[in-house]
């Protein structure tokens, strides 16, 4: 398996002083699923803006495909990111949202058009291409906004809680066919959330993180086999891995209780 | 559904007009006021009627003169906004004296301006375009920065050229916040312009409402001084309904400010 990103001491201090996460190291290699796991101040979306190199690091280093992580503008492989809000241009109807990418990197118009509605059929907008986003209901946008990610056939995929703000029966579904698309697709993805049943329903493996100062606490390997169904979700399996993860949260904020 | 209802919205402000009027007309006969003083609307309607030659020919200049401005003022505030956005060095550098336009009271200047400038017509419209072009400029700036993080992240992420991203970001982020603008703009180009000639005082055949009211009032011809403000503000109401119709048919389809209930 090929890496994909390497992270080596990379910290994050801003300029008010804030330190946003404290040098960790980490590797994702081709195909994964990787979940950052944590509470809110950890520093998962900073590492996450540092992946993508949206964030400039205060020190440490960063590895694209086993080189130097090259600025924005001469970067060769594909990187897309899905924000926590939909991030849709209201003005603009699904499918030109979902072209964007295409239409950024100058691909034409028709070509476009037909993978934006290839992409919106994947992710079950099919007939959608026509509405405005405010249109949609949450669920849906975020769907659009996933389609948006995969119309450029991304090479690693980075997720900022994107489901955080829906209910839980839109997330299990929306989580379910993530899964699928990542199957069928071989993604690389890695995600952030703050939710411990959704990092392990979905991932080969969890970093878990702790705040103040942000850091890597533990990483856990969820060795179940895929595809995962409602089944694994009630399973003696899945809790096992839930439970241990919990235990790892909590004992970053009371070091006296982790007993392990 | 069947027999059509009275809506209210347009229908209450109309019955007021209709109790007011009618109070006024009799206030004035009753108390015999004087026509020189105040006179009755009959007395208004007719000098509308009688002198409506003069009254439309002013009016065509005075409208001229708003409309000229508020186009002026479009074109030139919208590209101050484009250059300020360039850079915050440049918006730093310039936006005081924007700022010092829009406060230095333009009837003090309006004297400034018809001395230096040989053209009367163009004069004054510059004047407007003073009183005018701050929203515009102010609006719109603020519009093409007030453009969603995440969008811009987006953008950045895939390479756009800073063309792309004014062009399909900030363009359509700013229209709300442009049309806001442009509201007050037209009001503003409308009294610009009234101010203007007031100073100004020209008479002829350039000669505009405010000329009028200024005549009308030097000759005690009030009933013609009320029709010639009755235009002036029935202008500045269709200007201002213009502008709100033409923001609606832009924003309707995406924007929450002009989403009807649903």
């Amino acid at each position: 398996m090929s890496t994909v990103v390497e992270a080596t001491g990379l910290a994050k201090v801003y300029p008010n002083g804030t330190a946003a996460l404290a040098p960790v190291d980490l590797s994702i290699a081709r195909g994964e699923f990787v979940t950052l796991l944590g509470p809110s101040g950890c520093g998962k979306t900073t590492l996450l803006n540092l992946i993508a190199g949206l964030v400039v690091p205060s020190a440490g280093s960063l590895r694209w495909w086993g080189s130097a992580l090259p600025p924005i503008e001469q970067r060769d492989r594909k990187l897309e990111f899905v924000f926590q809000s939909p991030t849709l241009m209201p003005w603009a109807r699904v499918s030109n949202n979902v072209r964007l990418p295409l239409d950024l990197a100058g691909v034409p118009r028709a070509e476009g058009q037909r993978a934006a509605e290839h992409a919106l059929a994947q992710v079950g907008l099919g007939g959608f291409e026509h509405h405005l986003p405010r249109e949609l209901s949450g669920g849906m946008q975020m769907r659009a906004s996933i389609a948006r990610a995969l119309v450029n056939e991304p090479d690693l995929l980075l997720m900022d809680e994107p489901f955080g703000a829906l209910d839980e029966f839109t997330r299990q579904r929306l989580d379910d066919d993530l899964l699928a698309l990542w199957q069928a697709r071989g993604l690389t993805v890695v995600f952030v959330t703050h939710s411990i049943q959704e990092a392990v329903f979905l991932s080969t493996r969890v970093v878990v993180m702790a705040a103040r100062p942000g850091r890597i606490l533990a990483s856990r390997v969820i060795d179940a086999p895929y595809p995962r169904d409602d089944a694994f979700r009630v399973s003696t399996d899945f809790a096992q891995h839930a439970h241990a993860l919990s235990r790892c949260v909590a004992s970053a904020n009371a070091p006296a209780a982790a007993a392990r | 559904m069947t027999r059509p209802r009275v809506d209210w919205r347009y229908a209450a402000p109309v019955v007021i007009a209709l109790i007011a009027l009618s109070a006024w007309q009799f206030l004035v006969s009753w108390y015999d006021v004087p026509v020189y003083i105040v006179p009755s609307p009959l007395v208004v309607a007719r000098a509308l009627v009688t002198d409506r030659v003069l009254l439309v020919h002013s009016l065509g200049v005075t409208l001229g003169i708003a409309l000229s401005a508020l186009a002026v003022s479009v074109v030139l505030g919208t590209a101050a906004a484009l250059l300020f956005v360039q850079s915050r060095w440049i918006e730093m550098s310039l936006f005081p004296y924007a700022v010092l336009l829009q406060v230095t009271p333009i009837v003090a200047i309006a004297p400034l301006i018809i001395i230096w400038v040989h053209d009367t017509r163009v004069a004054l419209v510059l004047c407007a375009v003073v009183v005018a072009i701050f929203p515009v400029i102010s609006n719109t700036t603020l519009g093409l920065r007030s453009v969603d993080p995440g969008l811009l992240d987006l953008f950045r992420l895939h390479r756009a050229s800073r063309w792309q991203v004014l062009w399909r970001l900030r363009v359509p982020s700013a229209l709300p916040y442009f049309f806001g603008g442009l509201r007050i703009a037209s009001g503003l180009a409308l009294i610009g312009a009234v101010v203007a000639e007031f100073v100004a005082g020209t008479g002829g055949q350039g000669a505009g409402l405010a000329y009028q009211i200024l005549l009308a009032g030097i000759q005690l011809n009030i009933p013609r001084l009320f029709a010639a403000l009755i235009l002036i503000t029935v202008c500045g109401v269709a200007l201002f309904g213009a502008v709100v119709l033409i923001s609606r048919l832009a924003l309707a389809r995406w924007h929450e400010s002009e989403l009807g209930p649903r």
